[in-house]
């Protein structure tokens, strides 16, 4: 039977991943997600995984390392942040051009500069291009749910690609919450053993990592691109399936009193759950706000959203990374691409909150929610909260 | 089993374009490159096998009598063979 | 140890395995010394072993999609990280087959890289590689410079030598450094088995792979490959400029086993005049008689100290206590 628990979240997504039993993990330190490898260690170290656990000497080498070993057909995992990731991003683009299952935890923290530690979406905004399957947790549950998930989507036949689970650093990796933790036997009865497509074996023979020539690449492209997309039909069914066995149901965009709400705010990661405080505060007060809470970012759920902003009026997208000198910030540029052809789109106003690891505070949802009920945008995109 | 045209469409390219043929470099003949081409001398040839051991293009087999030859489809012509004959069995020829 | 000139029995080639695991149909240029020097490292390692590359020369030249040359697994993922996807396959073939999920018996990864991937940009992952002990080889391939963007200068280009980066001129030599000595620095990292080779001594060469195929634990190969393209000789005398590179002391071929140091290749007392090595190479055609003098005596430094080494080291066993 599941357990209830309650532990920092780190420490808990550290227990899920063992029980996705890994045969390979490489990571290297950096704070926040370090406590993350670090209990996996201290999990492998007392006997109770069966793993090879590579000390790596740097963030390149353990995405690299993942690779080698996931090409060689092990079950591999990884975590890192911020400056870890994009030093390890030369690799992040050429793992899912392989079709090799990796998976990675994100503790989101501020890439650099100005050298911070503290939690936003910035790392991830650099590589959600790049051809990997995302979804981003916003509480323990989640994350320890999105963690064992992630092997089963990862390495299923049609898919045959990584996925990253993004997790606020601190604000979710540090923090204490009751949890319910799946046991060995319910795990092992969800995520059978890797069966690899192809593997590095004399016995038979491969070449990974070829040369693509240009008369080539276009297709190779489109292919990777066809993959990541379709994966969506597989990500949908094991999330059905998650539902039946665990009880809690997952979907691409999760809804909070968004169906008769005026005005609708997007968030992605823990920041939603503050949101939905905030829209219990002001729904007191007769005004009718709701939340989507996007969970699956990539493939990017265009029909999903579509379909969830149908008769809205007024729709904040909070990003939480900037697009320096671009059209908007990040999520908020897919959003209004995606809406672009719908007739009766909402008016869009964009605000980039909690850059750095700012607190984000109920009243600056409440805030946000007024000022965007009241007025159009007058710039594209807005940092909340900055003086001056 | 049909074998695939080239170029391939998007479909058809494997996974991560990974290769499942092994050594199917030799369907790309590099014998066209060359300037020279190497000739033995049967008469001076020893047998050692020095020249098959230094091919880069691995190239060069022996045959039933234990004389060896190029494969003109992929000798590059570089001449190493004919410089490390100790008997000089070997000549380099325009082709 | 064997003599110089006769370094192996004159019909021993015949003997060798038959087996071709690097195919012809590559695009290497003509008398590639590198191609030619993994043919002979496929050949000593056999099938059951994992081949992971770096970027370069014998990257993008075997295994332009859809065809490969490598009758052998491998991989290549990118230019600095041979040694930790080596590391990363080598962790993996171990934990599957602790687990039972793959076949109970003995695959060697094999890590292989240029001198760019290796000295340079890749010598991190290498570092770390062989100081964590992963039971693999790393043989680096090196032709002094970084041959397929089109022989720019590496840490591996000796003093003197014309390069695209450090090019000859009318105010420079060409590079103005020394090699950097690789071997050496495996051996501080207590890689019980380090080596140099050639592909001109191909038993040598040989011999070292099977060697460092045994040893349960990393091992380090040095060898050097002739590029005619990148030094601008002959593409006929391929191998004899690897042997000129020994018998004149610029390149000895050693090993050291546990720390101790061991010639492999017979070195006369009186060593070959730099110039017959200086000479037919392009890259060096423009250094004066004094410059030639100032390459002799780094070269006789790094050969002093390999000589100094062989005389003075200890195994490592006779050490500990």
């Amino acid at each position: 039977m599941s357990e209830r628990i309650g532990m920092e979240i780190a420490l808990a997504a550290a227990e899920a991943v063992a029980l996705c039993r890994p045969d390979v993990i490489a990571a290297y330190p950096i704070t926040p997600n370090t406590h993350i490898p670090e209990h996996l260690a201290e999990i492998v170290a007392d006997g109770h995984l069966d793993c090879e656990y590579i000390a790596v000497e740097s963030e390149h080498s353990a995405l690299s390392a993942c690779t080698g070993a996931s090409a060689a057909g092990a079950r591999v995992f990884t975590a890192t942040s911020s400056q870890g990731l994009l030093y390890m991003y030369e690799i992040v683009p050429v793992v899912p051009s392989m079709r090799l299952p990796v998976i990675m935890c994100l503790g989101n923290r501020a890439i650099s500069g100005p050298i911070n530690i503290w939690n936003d979406h910035s790392d991830y905004m650099c590589v959600r291009d790049l051809g990997w399957i995302s979804m981003f947790a916003s509480n323990g549950q989640e994350t320890v749910d999105m963690c064992i998930q992630a092997f089963k989507i990862g390495e299923h036949a049609d898919v045959m690609l990584p996925v990253l689970v993004n997790l606020d650093g601190f604000q979710l990796t540090h923090v204490v919450e009751a949890m319910i933790m799946p046991n060995q036997e319910e795990v092992d009865k969800f995520l059978p053993p890797r069966k690899p497509f192809a593997a590095l074996h004399p016995d038979n023979i491969v070449s990974m990592g070829t040369l693509g020539l240009p008369d080539i690449y276009n297709e190779a492209k489109k292919a990777n691109d066809e993959a990541l997309i379709n994966s969506k039909k597989v990500i949908l069914e094991i999330w059905k399936e998650w539902e039946k066995m665990f009880g809690r149901k997952y979907e691409p965009i999760m809804s909070y009193k968004a169906n008769d709400a005026d005005v609708i705010m997007l968030t992605m990661g823990s920041m939603g759950e503050t949101a939905q405080v905030a829209i219990d505060e002001l729904r007191k007060e007769g005004f009718k706000a709701g939340l989507l809470d996007l969970k699956l970012y990539r493939p990017f759920p265009a029909d999903e959203l579509k379909k969830a902003v149908k008769g809205c009026k007024n729709l904040i997208v909070i990003d939480r990374a900037v697009m320096s000198g671009g059209a908007a910030a990040p999520v908020c540029a897919e959003v209004k691409s995606v809406l672009y052809d719908e007739p009766d789109r909402p008016v869009i106003t964009n605000d980039i909150i909690g850059l750095g690891g700012r607190d984000v505070r109920v009243e600056d949802f409440i805030k946000i929610f007024k000022k965007a009920a009241k007025a159009k945008p007058e710039r594209a995109y807005e940092i909340y909260g900055v003086r001056g | 089993m049909t074998e695939k045209k080239w170029p391939e469409t998007w479909q058809d390219t494997n996974p991560g374009l990974m290769i499942f043929k092994p050594g199917s470099s030799r369907s790309y003949l590099t014998g066209g490159w060359r300037a020279q081409k190497p000739i033995w001398d049967n008469t001076k040839c020893i047998k050692c096998g020095v020249c098959y051991l230094f091919c880069p293009e691995a190239c060069i087999t022996e045959d039933a009598e234990g004389f060896f030859m190029a494969d003109l489809n992929y000798c590059k012509g570089c001449g190493i063979c004919y410089h490390e004959c100790w008997p000089r069995a070997i000549k380099m020829i325009e082709d | 140890m064997k003599s110089i000139v006769e370094n192996f029995d004159l019909f021993a080639p015949k003997l060798v395995d038959k087996e071709e695991y690097y195919s012809s149909g590559h695009r290497a240029c003509q008398g590639c010394g590198e191609a030619l020097a993994i043919r002979l490292m496929a050949k000593a390692l056999g099938k059951d072993t994992v081949v992971t590359s770096a970027t370069g020369c014998m990257e993008v030249t075997a295994t332009p999609y859809p065809t490969t040359a490598w009758k052998l697994p491998w991989v290549h993922v990118a230019f600095p990280n041979s040694a930790s996807v080596g590391a990363g396959v080598e962790s993996a073939l171990k934990v599957l087959r602790r687990k039972g999920k793959i076949a109970d018996r003995d695959i060697k990864v094999v890590s292989i890289g240029g001198d760019g991937g290796s000295f340079d940009i890749g010598f991190q992952a290498i570092s770390g590689a062989m100081e964590r002990g992963h039971n693999m080889i790393y043989i680096v391939y090196d032709n002094e410079a970084y041959m397929n963007t089109g022989i720019q200068r590496s840490g591996a280009t000796p003093y003197g030598a014309s390069t695209t980066t450090r090019p000859a001129g009318k105010e420079s030599v060409g590079n103005t450094t020394w090699k950097k000595n690789m071997a050496e620095i495996m051996v501080a990292h207590r890689v019980p088995y380090v080596a140099t080779a050639c592909h001109s001594y191909p038993f040598d060469f040989m011999d070292k792979v099977k060697k460092a195929r045994k040893v349960n634990g990393p091992a380090f190969i040095h060898c050097l490959a002739v590029c005619p393209t990148g030094w601008r000789s002959s593409s006929e005398t391929c191998i004899k400029m690897g042997r000129l590179a020994v018998e004149t002391g610029v390149f000895p071929l050693y090993e050291v086993e546990n720390g101790k140091y061991k010639m492999t290749i017979e070195m006369p007392k009186k060593l070959r005049p730099m110039e017959d090595y200086l000479k037919p190479q392009g890259r060096f055609r423009h250094l004066t008689p004094d410059q030639i003098e100032i390459f002799k005596g780094m070269a006789m430094l790094e050969y002093n100290k390999v000589l100094e080494r062989i005389k003075h080291s200890k195994s490592w066993s006779e050490m500990t206590s």
